[in-house]
């Protein structure tokens, strides 16, 4: 049977969900196995090094950089604060006495006698790690991190800006075809994940963001519209790192492209359940997808469902996404797999996939389909 | 020592490529190639497995047994096996480096060109004088967490105390290595030999120090030899040590892993060399293009690290402007469509143009991407800046002034394209169409694209040091270069010079080996395609009174010119290459520049969308 090779989007009823939650550098973790977490619950800490000031002290007592040592009234390692004087030098008979002052709160690292220098550095800068979702510590990273599991339902996006975020889930469009507009976001959405159908203006996303929205879901966006949200032409898909206040995750890419139904219907059937999404992307080595996390109750937990999906490939009958032009976003289902090169519109020689659509069997590139992982 | 059999792998960030040359009756031939997913990232991690998959494609293809279990057979005895087996790579990210130096233009530059020579992506350039305060480098040097950092500085016996505060503030800054954490960061200082004691006192507790000649003894002159020699050592020794599976492949190699691009930059080194001619490389991928050049026997290499086709196809939007690529489209397309088409490729970075239209969108981004890209290479391929030179009252009316770009386009002999989209393209026509308008050669040049990529294979080859090995590896390298690596498009010939529209610019009088002649004349705005094989043909090329073909403004020049897939290319559309703003005629000029190379299969289909 032919079998093809297609990265996929995952949209999980259930799936067995992990996440490390890392510290940049090392630190301390304050969680154990087995402990139980909520998204708001610190797991590991640490401070990192503050930021560095570098006082030109000899420039500024008019002295040679080897004098600097003489000058120095303040020992290295000790704490100095703002305005404190940290090195002076004496003038013609004791007079005109002229002296430096630290411009920051924070220790005396280091002093240089050939470039004259003194190294001040602020006081540490404390970071937190929490655990973004609802589960159990699974593993203990020794003094990194934890990784957090739970059973949830699990949606991939294609694209997201704005970080993780968390909230409860609210329909606010009636169908998968509907926009959101400006006038269906109010205040009741504050602290909410809002989802929508294929599409959301900046006029809209901006509503969202004035009405402290947590996060949309939704189609798409026009690719046009980030630069007035990031202040820069987005020329690589690495993001993640926005402040926007309102995270953003499209489950189907740039321009108004109706949800996929069933991402839609799964996120139907979530309504007012809490979820944890991440906008974040990079695709690059180490592909990194936006998504959605909803942890499950006891009861929502079904023993008839494979956790894991492992699927890597597509076979006839497999459920896929077209993911370019001239069908791009229609799904359909792969008919027949030749294995014969063939020759495109373009004159392009590909392996294709036949893909029926709506009755209709339609020739695609097999590295123009995206896999709809789903169980 | 003749060789049988090599094998030679270069794994990418995506793929691993085998391929296995073999000694045929004398001739060193490529026979096989085989590819298969590299597995350097979860949930392999072990760059050897996707190595092997690689190389049992390769034996299946070959129909000989290379492999016994997960060991490559060395040497080749009875058919079995490869006397060599050799590797590039540039997985996981490559090699990425921040170089620091005094002065950004001087010192700053030379290590830069250092970095960039041996394989690197240069991921920022710390000088004294770069504009930013010393806590806002500290605070770049913590976010970057390179791979490893080269220190220059000073010229021998000059400036201590600036490379001395560049060690201050790399110390303040305390940086970390990109991979793993249990090791310290390699740093290289390469500066004034008079600072190296007190290098060593700053910085010699936190990081991994080695010291080598200094790359830049004099204002006059370079040094980066040792520079680029350790980078390599350093590459092997603790980069690659750390990525996943390496110390195994290591042990394989016979000769050590070089990182993709240094293994390109030395096999074009090596050809201009040879051929005592200029050659520009370009390797347009998915997340950058690189582009190497020798002109006057320097070499330089160049990395726009965010002008790609798929990854980083926004970013050439971005940078040259939708107008200029939408210069190159021969149809009306909606704007705003457009850019949402665009950024849909670089979220699904691996899909293909099904349609005529799709695929002329990305042909014209192609042709920003490789402007833009050697922009930015000519501007870094320059002379050395701060070099005292002795005026004459004869130089006082031309002010040219140090660092000069080393590009002569009318200098170039030889312009080779790789990358999917130059070498994939459905047809050579395309290729040739966007090196032309891209890069705008000038005089005669001829074109070239490497067909499957096989350049880092081969310049790690023709690099073996071991002494039994190294000339008859050298020698394999370059035949299978000329014979198999490259396809060769033919010559572009373009006049330079202003002359009146529609004006006579060129006569060209060709005699082919079969003893049949042809003349073409060439008028100011032709754009003509003539079928040629590869083979010599006398050419004499006469330009009109102020075009210059080459041999300078008006003189004739007789020579032997090639022809290839795509033949010969007149090109009398001028220097630069100037398209109509109005959209009636630029339409009409870009269907008629189409037609004459055939460039796509449905000419009517274009006029159509008109």
């Amino acid at each position: 049977m032919a079998h093809a090779y297609t990265p996929g989007l995952k949209v999980l009823h259930q799936s067995e969900v992990e996440k490390n939650r890392r510290l940049p550098i090392k630190g301390e973790v304050l969680k154990e196995q087995g402990d139980n977490v909520l998204p708001n619950d610190i797991v590991a800490k640490t401070d990192l090094p503050g930021n560095v000031q570098m006082v030109k002290v000899s420039n500024l007592l008019n002295i040679g950089p080897g004098d600097i040592h003489d000058a120095m009234i303040v020992k290295n390692g000790v704490a100095i604060s703002k305005g404190q004087i940290i090195a002076e030098m004496a003038g013609l008979f004791g007079l005109f006495k002229s002296d430096v002052k630290s411009p920051i709160d924070g220790t005396l690292e280091s002093v240089s006698d050939v470039t004259g220098v003194a190294v001040l550095r602020e006081a540490p800068i404390p970071v937190e790690v929490d655990a973004y979702m609802s589960g159990s510590v699974k593993e203990i990273i020794p003094e990194e991190g934890v990784v957090i599991g739970a059973k949830a339902a699990f949606i991939q996006g294609i694209f997201g800006i704005g970080g993780e975020s968390r909230g409860e889930i609210v329909i606010v469009s009636s169908s998968r075809d509907d926009e959101i507009k400006p006038e269906m976001i109010t205040t009741e959405h504050e602290g909410k994940i809002i989802v929508g159908g294929s599409f959301i203006s900046l006029e809209a996303y901006q509503k969202a963001r004035a009405m402290k929205v947590a996060g949309v879901v939704v189609g798409g966006f026009n690719y046009f519209d980030l630069e007035a949200l990031l202040g820069y032409t987005l020329g690589v898909a690495i993001t993640g790192t926005e402040s926007l206040g309102t995270s953003l995750v499209l489950t189907e890419g740039y321009g108004k492209i109706q949800m996929s139904d069933r991402t839609f219907s799964l996120l139907k059937e979530h309504e007012n359940h809490f979820a944890s999404i991440n906008g974040a992307t990079q695709i690059r080595a180490g592909v990194i997808r936006p998504e959605i996390v909803i942890p499950l109750d006891e009861n929502q937990i079904s023993d008839d469902i494979q956790f894991e999906s492992q699927e890597i490939g597509i076979d006839a009958g497999s459920l896929v996404r077209i993911i370019r032009a001239p069908y791009f976003g229609k799904i359909g289902k792969v008919t027949r797999l030749p294995s014969d090169l063939e020759k495109m519109e373009s004159e392009t020689m590909v392996r294709v996939a036949e893909i029926e659509v709506d009755g209709e069997i339609l020739k695609v590139p097999r590295s123009n389909l995206e896999m709809l992982e789903t169980n | 020592m003749k060789l049988n059999s090599i094998l030679a792998t270069d794994c990418g960030s995506t793929t691993t490529k085998a391929i296995l040359i073999e000694n045929i009756e004398g001739e060193y031939r490529l026979t096989v190639r085989g590819e298969a997913p590299t597995t350097v990232e979860a949930p392999f991690e072990d760059v050897t497995k996707g190595v092997l998959n690689a190389v049992m494609e390769v034996e299946e293809l070959a129909g000989r047994k290379l492999l016994d279990g997960d060991n490559i057979m060395s040497p080749q005895k009875d058919g079995v096996g490869v006397d060599i087996y050799i590797s590039t790579s540039s997985a996981g990210g490559g090699l990425q480096m921040m170089v620091a130096g005094a002065v950004k233009s001087m010192t700053g530059e030379s290590a830069e060109r250092a970095a960039l020579s041996a394989g690197s992506i240069v991921m920022d350039v710390i000088a004294s004088n770069d504009g930013r305060l010393p806590h806002e480098k500290i605070k770049r040097i913590r976010q970057l967490r390179p791979d490893m950092i080269l220190l220059a500085g000073g010229t021998d016996g000059g400036t201590v105390s600036h490379v001395v505060e560049l060690a201050e503030i790399l110390r303040a800054a305390n940086p970390k290595p990109r991979l793993g954490q249990n090791y310290k960061l390699p740093v290289i200082y390469a500066g004034n030999t008079k600072a190296q004691k007190q290098i060593q006192e700053v910085l010699g507790d936190i990081v991994d120090l080695d010291m080598v000649e200094n790359i830049r003894p004099t204002l006059e002159g370079e040094n980066l030899g040792p520079s680029r020699d350790k980078v390599h050592d350093l590459f092997m020794e603790h980069v690659m040590a750390q990525a996943p599976g390496y110390k195994k492949l290591m042990s394989w190699t016979d000769a050590p892993i070089m990182p993709t691009p240094g293994a390109v930059g030395s096999l074009i080194e090596m050809i201009a060399k040879e051929q005592d001619i200029s050659v520009v490389g370009v390797d347009i991928g998915g997340a950058t293009t690189d582009i190497f050049s020798v002109f006057s026997g320097k070499f330089n290499r160049t990395v726009s690290a965010n002008l790609g086709m798929s990854y980083s196809v926004c970013n050439v939007l971005a940078e040259a402007g939708l107008d200029n690529v939408l210069r190159w489209v021969p149809l009306d397309i909606d704007r705003k469509e457009l850019t949402n088409r665009i950024g849909n490729k670089m979220i699904r970075p691996t899909t293909v143009p099904q349609s005529l239209e799709e695929l002329i969108i990305e042909q014209a981004i192609a042709r920003e991407a490789l402007r833009l890209s050697f922009e930015q290479h000519k501007a870094f391929a320059v002379a050395l800046k701060g070099v005292q030179t002795t005026r004459t009252i004869s130089d006082a009316f031309e002010q040219s002034g140090s660092g000069q770009s080393l590009v002569n386009m009318m200098e170039l002999d030889l312009l080779v394209g790789s990358g999917g989209v130059l070498s994939h393209a459905p047809r050579r026509a395309q290729s040739a169409r966007m090196m032309i308008d891209a890069f705008q050669p000038e005089g005669i040049t001829q074109l070239a694209v490497d067909s499957i990529f096989m350049m880092p294979q081969l310049g790690v080859l023709a690099n073996i040091d071991k002494e039994s090995l190294s000339k008859e590896a050298r020698k394999a390298a370059l035949e299978v270069f000329h014979k198999d690596c490259l396809i060769r498009l033919g010559t572009c010939i373009a006049p330079v010079g202003k002359t009146k529209s529609k004006a006579l610019i060129l006569t060209a009088d060709l005699t082919f080996t079969d003893g049949t002649s042809k003349t073409i004349q060439l008028r100011e705005g032709d754009f003509i395609q003539m079928d040629a094989p590869h083979e010599p043909i006398k050419a004499k090329l006469t330009p009109a009174k102020k075009m210059d073909i080459g041999g300078g403004v008006g003189e004739i020049i007789q020579t032997e010119i090639y022809g290839g897939v795509t033949g010969l290319v007149f090109d009398g559309r001028g220097r630069p290459l100037d398209i109509p703003t109005d959209q009636g005629k630029r339409l009409e000029l870009l269907r008629k520049w189409s037609e004459a190379v055939s460039e796509y299969p449905d000419v009517k289909a274009i006029e159509v969308s008109i």
